[in-house]
């Protein structure tokens, strides 16, 4: 049994049908891409992941229990999920370490002292011991971004969503918060995450879907996808991508 | 069509260079008018020394003001003294500098009219408190009135102030109540939701003064266990009823303001809602709400004179006695005064509580 189920989940915004059946299965210690154009669904699968949404049709299981729909105690399975979000939605009004250390006191229940130790270490580890102080609009781009992927982690999830997190990024911000992914993957951290880097996908996903519409259309091995699509409207996308410059 | 065919091929003109503007003419409307409001500061100086009967301070009042309307002829003379460096500049051919001097030249030309201008106002409205001989000044600003009313008039002030800041202490709390309930989720929020709408609908709808006719002297009859209670707490009372309805609206804006990521981010944390309405939208709310609150704190302040329909001796309340027994109005103008003094420093206070913030968040 898979790790993260997404079983022919549905969604919709009043009359626009943004998921059509979608359906992903992710195992433990994997790390899935999800590709497609702007619009095509990839914000709002995460979200649904993270029960940011409710969902209309389908089911999402993690490890075998349903997450999705009635009784479902979303706050206990959002510290199971953590997600980053592409504009990083840090608390302006916080510390860096505020921002770090609010849910594992609020929500897990750590002391304080417990809860600025471990965020300290986790800080340190994405070089930003020293920001600690710092409020949000002091940081640059990618130091928020580092600093919204530690929030997340201070909760100990097990499968962490990234939602194009370097596409508002200057370009030479990038290289360091994909750093610290490829290292989480390599921590054998489960993630899904929606990008477009695709050089990056290549290199860390074993699995890369192209959501298209609100259905994944086609999905495989990195190699695969992006050397030998199969499905005309992937090609299409991924000439979109090359002539941008992305690839 | 391709980007390429977007571009022109004919040969762009080259660009015209911009030619020094005049800078004489506009010194000399500097200069008109510098003299204008220096001869009215004139009138105004030995208008204000003859009605006091060449009392020193009104004298001296008169002199500054004179030396003011004086000051505008320096940039009108220095904007004269650009004009010829403009004039030479160009006949040098020297364009750039021949520019930089007349804009200078007009720069200082403005000033001159600018400050001429002020000048001008402020004897203008000295010559008409004092005309009629000083009629206006005897009606509205009599020095002995004031004397007179000065000690009961502050007492009675206090008042307003206590009212002013329990109904203020009440509204805070209470209005965040409203705004939370107006807010509250989901089909077992409706109720409250409801109630709260109606709430704020209907004490946004009644005159202030009729809420606190109503509850300063509805509530002791209806409520026996009441009489006793001076009737300024229960003035106290009906502002915070009225002006709770205000400030709900105000941080229901303000928390309506907050961009829903910061909400989502917050929830995807495992907050609550509760919590995150606490810990992340509420601060960052009042933050946002305090410029707008003031004017709701301000108005209030200024509505315990309204406390006078209701008997109560607050400080309109005394200078209207005194108005009747002094037939003249300066106690009133006394309490205008009163109010003046405590609103502005309020203003300015909440403005460097503004900019401390902004200056703290962005590290300056
Ligand atoms: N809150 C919302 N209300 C209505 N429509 C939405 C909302 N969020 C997203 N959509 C729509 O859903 C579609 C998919 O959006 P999104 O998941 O953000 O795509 P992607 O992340 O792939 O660019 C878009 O057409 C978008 O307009
Ligand atoms: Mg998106």
């Amino acid at each position: 049994m898979s790790f993260l189920q997404i079983d022919d989940v549905h969604k919709a915004y009043g009359q626009h049908e943004v998921l059509k059946g979608v359906s992903l299965d992710v195992e433990r210690h994997e790390v899935v891409c999800l590709i497609g154009a702007s619009g095509s669904g990839k914000s709002t699968l995460l979200r649904c992941v993270n029960g940011l949404e409710e969902i209309n049709g389908g089911e999402i299981r993690i490890e075998g229990d349903t997450v999705t729909g009635a009784g479902v105690d979303l706050n206990a399975l959002r510290r199971d999920v953590g997600i980053v979000f592409q504009s990083y939605n840090l608390f302006p009004h916080m510390s860096v370490l505020e921002n770090v250390t609010l849910a594992p006191i609020r929500v897990g229940g750590v002391s304080k002292a417990e809860a600025e130790e471990r965020a300290m270490g986790l800080l340190g580890s994405v070089n930003m011991q020293d920001k600690a102080r710092s409020y949000p609009d002091m940081l640059s781009g990618g130091q928020q971004q580092r600093v919204a992927i530690v929030r997340a982690l201070a909760t100990q999830p097990r499968v962490l969503l990234l939602d194009e997190i370097t596409a508002a990024l200057d370009p030479e911000l990038v290289g360091d918060v994909l750093e610290i992914v490829r290292e989480l993957a390599r921590g054998g951290l489960t993630m899904l995450l929606a990008t477009h880097e695709m050089g990056f996908a290549k290199e860390v996903a074993s699995q890369v879907c192209f959501l298209d519409a609100g259905s994944i259309l086609e999905r495989g091995p990195a190699q695969q996808i992006f050397e030998e699509p199969r499905e005309e409207r992937t090609q299409q996308f991924l000439s979109r991508v090359v002539k941008s410059g992305r690839l | 069509m391709s980007a390429v065919d977007l571009v022109s091929d004919e040969v762009q003109p080259g660009p015209t260079p911009s030619q020094p503007r005049g800078v004489a003419g506009l010194a000399t409307t500097g200069l008109v008018v510098a003299l204008a409001g220096l001869a009215l500061a004139v009138a105004a100086a030995l208008r204000l020394h003859s009605y006091s009967k060449g009392a020193a301070v009104p004298t001296g009042v008169g002199v500054l003001l004179v030396l003011a309307a004086l000051y505008p002829l320096l940039p009108t003379a220095r904007a004269y003294a650009r004009s010829g460096r403009r004039s030479t500049l160009l006949g040098e051919g020297q364009l750039v500098a021949s520019r930089r001097a007349a804009a200078a030249g007009r720069d200082e030309a403005t000033v001159a009219m600018g400050y001429a201008v002020g000048a001008a106002i402020v004897s203008v409205l000295l010559l008409i408190a004092l005309a009629q001989d000083g009629g206006i000044a005897q009606t509205f600003f009599a020095g002995h009135s004031w004397k007179l009313a000065f000690p009961e008039m502050i007492q009675a002030f206090w008042t307003n102030i206590w009212v002013a800041c329990v109904a203020q202490v009440l509204v805070l709390v209470f209005g965040l109540l409203l705004a939370v309930m107006r807010m509250l989720p989901g089909r077992a929020g409706r109720p409250l939701r409801l109630i709260a709408l109606i709430y704020c609908d209907v004490f946004r709808a009644i005159p202030a003064l009729v809420t606190i006719l109503l509850i300063v002297f509805g509530l002791p009859l209806a409520f026996p266990a009441l009489a006793n209670w001076p009737s300024a707490w229960l003035g106290a009372v009906a502002l915070t009823m009225t002006y709770s309805a205000y400030v709900a609206e105000v941080y229901r804006a303000g928390l309506s303001s907050i961009h829903p990521s910061q909400s989502a981010a917050a929830r995807s944390l495992g907050l609550s809602y509760a919590q995150t309405l606490r810990t992340v939208l509420v601060p960052q709310a009042v933050r946002r709400v305090i410029p707008p609150l003031l004017n709701d704190f301000i108005s209030l302040q200024k509505d315990t004179a309204l406390l006078t329909i209701a008997g109560i001796v607050e400080v309109v309340n005394a200078s209207t006695l005194w108005q009747s027994k002094l037939f003249n109005l300066s106690p009133v103008t006394l309490a205008a005064l009163f109010f003046i003094v405590v609103t502005i420093p309020q203003a300015r206070f909440v403005d460097f509580l503004i900019d401390r913030d902004a200056a703290r968040r962005s590290g300056r």
